[in-house]
C-alpha cells in the first residue's frame, strides 16, 4: 500500500471513531440548551434553534439538584481525603518498614480482590443500620476510607524511595511519624496526586452502594438523584440532559486537567506484581 | 519507639476499615447467606432461622435465577470481546506512525471511561428511544426499519452491550497501547526487510508480545463485566420481560426491594463463584498459551 493512502486510512479511521465515540456527549450538551419539547422532534435537530437555560433553572430550582451535587462534593472529597490518609500510611508501611507478617498481611489484602464488592454489601448494610449510619453520609464514606488498590497503589510508588534516606533520618534519631511527614511525603507528592484524582472520580461516580446506603431524598449523590429523576421524567429529555451534563462536567474537567496523572495511575494499577 | 509498634500502627486505620467494612461483612454474609433473613427478620432479631443450604438450593431451582444468570454470561462472552477488540484496534491505529494528533484522539477516545455510567445511561436511553432517538432516525435513512431497542427482548441487551463497549474500551485501549509501545521498534524493522506483510507483523511480532498484557486486561474485563448493574436499573429497569435482570440486578431487588437478605446473600456468593470459576479458567487456559509460545 502506498504509504499516503495508508495514512489517510489511519488517520481516517481515527477521525471517525471520535466521532463516534464523542457523539453522545456532543449530543447531551446540546440537547439541554434546548426548549422543551424540541428535543422529541423528529427529525432530531443537532443544534438548539433558541438555546435556553430553562432546563439548568427547573433542575436546580424544583428538581433539587443543588442539593444533590452539593451531597456529591461533600462525600467525594470527604472519601478523597480520609482514603488518602490512609492508604498512604498503609501502602508505605508496606514498602519500606520491615515488621513480622508483613508479606502475609500484604498477600492477604491482594486476595480479597477477587472477592467483588457486592458480596459485603447486605451485611454491610445491616451493620450500618444497626449503627444508626444509614442514610447519612458517613455510610458512603466510611467504607470507601481505604482500598487495596489504593495501598497497593503508594506501595509500588514507595518502594522506589532510597532506603539510605530513610536510614539518615533514623540514625539523626528522627522518629517514624516524622520520618514520613518531613522525608516521605514531600517525595511521594506525584502519586498522591495520582490516587487522590483516581479516588474522587470512583467516589464521584459511584451508584450501586450510594442508591443501598442513601436511603433519603436529602442525603441522594448526583448519580442517585439523576436515576430517580429519569424514572419520573421519562419523556423529558432536555431536562435529563441537563442533569447529565451537570453530573459529568466536573469529572470530565478534573480529568483533563490532571490527565498525566490519571493515566499513570490507570497504568501503574494494571502492572500487578 | 519500636519500629515494628510502629509499622503496625502506620497500618492500623487501613487495615481497620477494610477489616471492619470489608472482610468482616464478607464472612457474615457468608452466615447471612445460611439463614431466612427477611422483612420479619429485619423488624425483630428474633424471627430469625438458621436454614442451611436451602436459600442456594431455591435459587437453583428457581428460573429466574438461571435468566439472570443466562443474561449475565451472555453480556460477558459476547460484550467482553466486542470491548477487547475495540480497545485493541483503537490502540493499534493510535500507535501507527501515520496517526496524527494522537494526544487529541487518545483523550477523546478515553473520555467516556470517565464519565458517570447513571448520566451516560441516561443518555443512552434517549439516543436509542424507538421514537424519536438519533439511532432509529439514522437506520431508517439507511433504510433499515426502526428498532425497538428498548421494547423488544431481543434488542435490549445488545443495546446495554454496545453502551457497556462505548463506555468502558477506553481503559483497556490505554493498556494495551502502553503495551504496543513497549515492543521494540527492530523487531518490526527486520521483519519488514524479509518481506513480511503487515498481517504477518502483527500475527508474529505484536500478538503474542501482546499475548500477557491481554490475558491480564481480558479477565480483569471480565470480572468487571460481571457486574453488570447500573446499566439495565437506569436504561431498562430489567426490562423488557425481564431480559436484561442480570444477577446482581436480582440480587438488589431481592435484597433491597423484597428485603429477603438471605436469598440475596446467596445470590452474591454464587455470583463470586462463577466470576471465580470463570477467571481461574481463564488463567489456566492462558498460562498453558503462554508456555506453548
Amino acid at each position: 500500500m502506498k504509504p499516503r493512502v495508508h495514512a489517510w486510512l489511519v488517520n481516517g479511521a481515527l477521525v471517525a471513531c471520535t466521532a463516534l465515540v464523542l457523539f453522545p456527549l456532543f449530543w447531551m450538551l446540546s440537547v439541554s440548551f434546548m426548549q422543551p419539547g424540541e428535543a422529541n422532534n423528529l427529525p432530531p435537530p443537532m443544534l438548539p434553534l433558541h438555546p435556553t437555560l430553562a432546563n439548568y433553572r427547573e433542575l436546580f430550582a424544583h428538581a433539587g439538584m443543588g442539593r444533590y451535587f452539593a451531597n456529591s462534593l461533600i462525600i467525594s472529597t470527604s472519601i478523597t481525603l480520609l482514603s488518602l490518609a490512609c492508604n498512604t500510611l498503609a501502602g508505605y508501611a508496606f514498602a519500606k518498614l520491615r515488621f513480622a507478617g508483613r508479606e502475609k498481611t500484604f498477600g492477604v489484602l491482594i486476595g480479597a480482590l477477587v472477592i467483588p464488592a457486592q458480596v459485603a454489601m447486605l451485611p454491610l448494610f445491616l451493620l450500618l443500620k444497626y449503627a444508626g449510619l444509614i442514610n447519612s453520609y458517613w455510610a458512603v464514606i466510611l467504607p470507601a476510607m481505604a482500598s487495596v488498590f489504593g495501598i497497593f497503589l503508594v506501595r509500588q510508588y514507595a518502594r522506589g524511595i532510597p532506603g539510605e534516606l530513610l536510614e539518615a533520618a533514623r540514625v539523626d534519631g528522627a522518629g517514624e511519624l516524622r520520618i514520613f511527614i518531613q522525608v516521605v511525603l514531600p517525595l511521594m507528592k506525584p502519586i498522591l496526586v495520582t490516587l487522590a484524582v483516581f479516588t474522587f472520580l470512583v467516589a464521584w461516580n459511584d451508584f450501586m452502594w450510594p442508591l443501598i446506603a442513601l436511603t433519603g431524598q436529602q442525603h441522594y449523590t448526583l448519580p442517585v438523584g439523576l436515576a430517580s429523576l429519569s424514572r419520573e421524567h421519562v419523556q423529558d429529555s432536555g431536562l435529563m440532559m441537563a442533569g447529565a451534563v451537570v453530573t459529568v462536567i466536573p469529572v470530565l474537567a478534573l480529568f483533563l486537567a490532571l490527565q498525566r496523572y490519571y493515566l499513570r495511575g490507570l497504568l501503574l494499577g494494571s502492572v500487578k506484581g | 519507639m519500636n519500629r515494628n509498634a510502629a509499622a503496625w500502627l502506620f497500618l492500623a486505620p487501613a487495615l481497620l476499615v477494610l477489616g471492619v467494612f470489608f472482610l468482616l461483612p464478607v464472612l457474615a454474609g457468608l452466615g447471612l447467606s445460611l439463614t431466612d433473613y427477611d422483612l420479619y427478620a429485619l423488624a425483630d432479631f428474633r424471627n430469625l432461622r438458621f436454614v442451611g443450604l436451602a436459600n442456594y438450593w431455591d435459587l437453583l431451582h428457581r428460573p429466574l435465577f438461571w435468566a439472570a444468570l443466562g443474561h449475565t454470561l451472555y453480556f460477558v462472552i459476547v460484550g467482553v470481546p466486542l470491548s477487547m477488540l475495540a480497545s485493541l484496534g483503537t490502540a493499534l491505529l493510535l500507535n501507527a506512525s501515520a496517526a496524527r494528533f494522537k494526544p487529541f484522539f487518545r483523550t477523546a477516545l478515553f473520555a467516556p471511561v470517565v464519565t458517570t455510567v447513571v448520566a451516560v445511561a441516561v443518555i443512552w436511553r434517549y439516543l436509542f428511544n424507538t421514537q424519536f432517538g438519533v439511532v432509529n432516525f439514522v437506520l431508517t435513512h439507511l433504510g433499515i426499519p426502526p428498532i425497538d431497542w428498548l421494547g423488544d427482548p431481543h434488542w435490549a441487551m445488545p443495546m446495554i452491550m454496545l453502551f457497556a463497549v462505548w463506555k468502558n474500551f477506553g481503559y483497556n485501549m490505554i493498556i494495551l497501547l502502553a503495551g504496543l509501545q513497549a515492543i521494540p521498534t527492530d523487531l518490526y524493522e527486520a521483519a519488514r526487510i524479509d518481506g513480511a506483510s503487515a498481517w504477518r507483523q502483527f500475527r508474529h511480532i505484536t500478538l503474542p508480545a501482546l499475548t500477557p498484557i491481554l490475558l491480564m486486561v481480558g479477565i480483569l474485563t471480565v470480572s468487571g463485566y460481571f457486574q453488570l448493574f447500573a446499566e439495565p436499573y437506569v436504561i431498562t429497569e430489567g426490562g423488557p420481560l425481564q431480559s436484561t435482570v442480570s444477577v446482581l440486578y436480582l440480587m438488589y431487588d431481592q435484597g433491597f426491594k423484597w428485603w429477603n437478605m438471605g436469598t440475596a446473600s446467596a445470590v452474591a456468593f454464587l455470583l463470586f463463584l462463577v466470576m471465580f470459576a470463570a477467571t481461574a479458567l481463564m488463567w489456566r487456559f492462558g498460562e498453558g498459551r503462554e508456555n506453548l509460545a
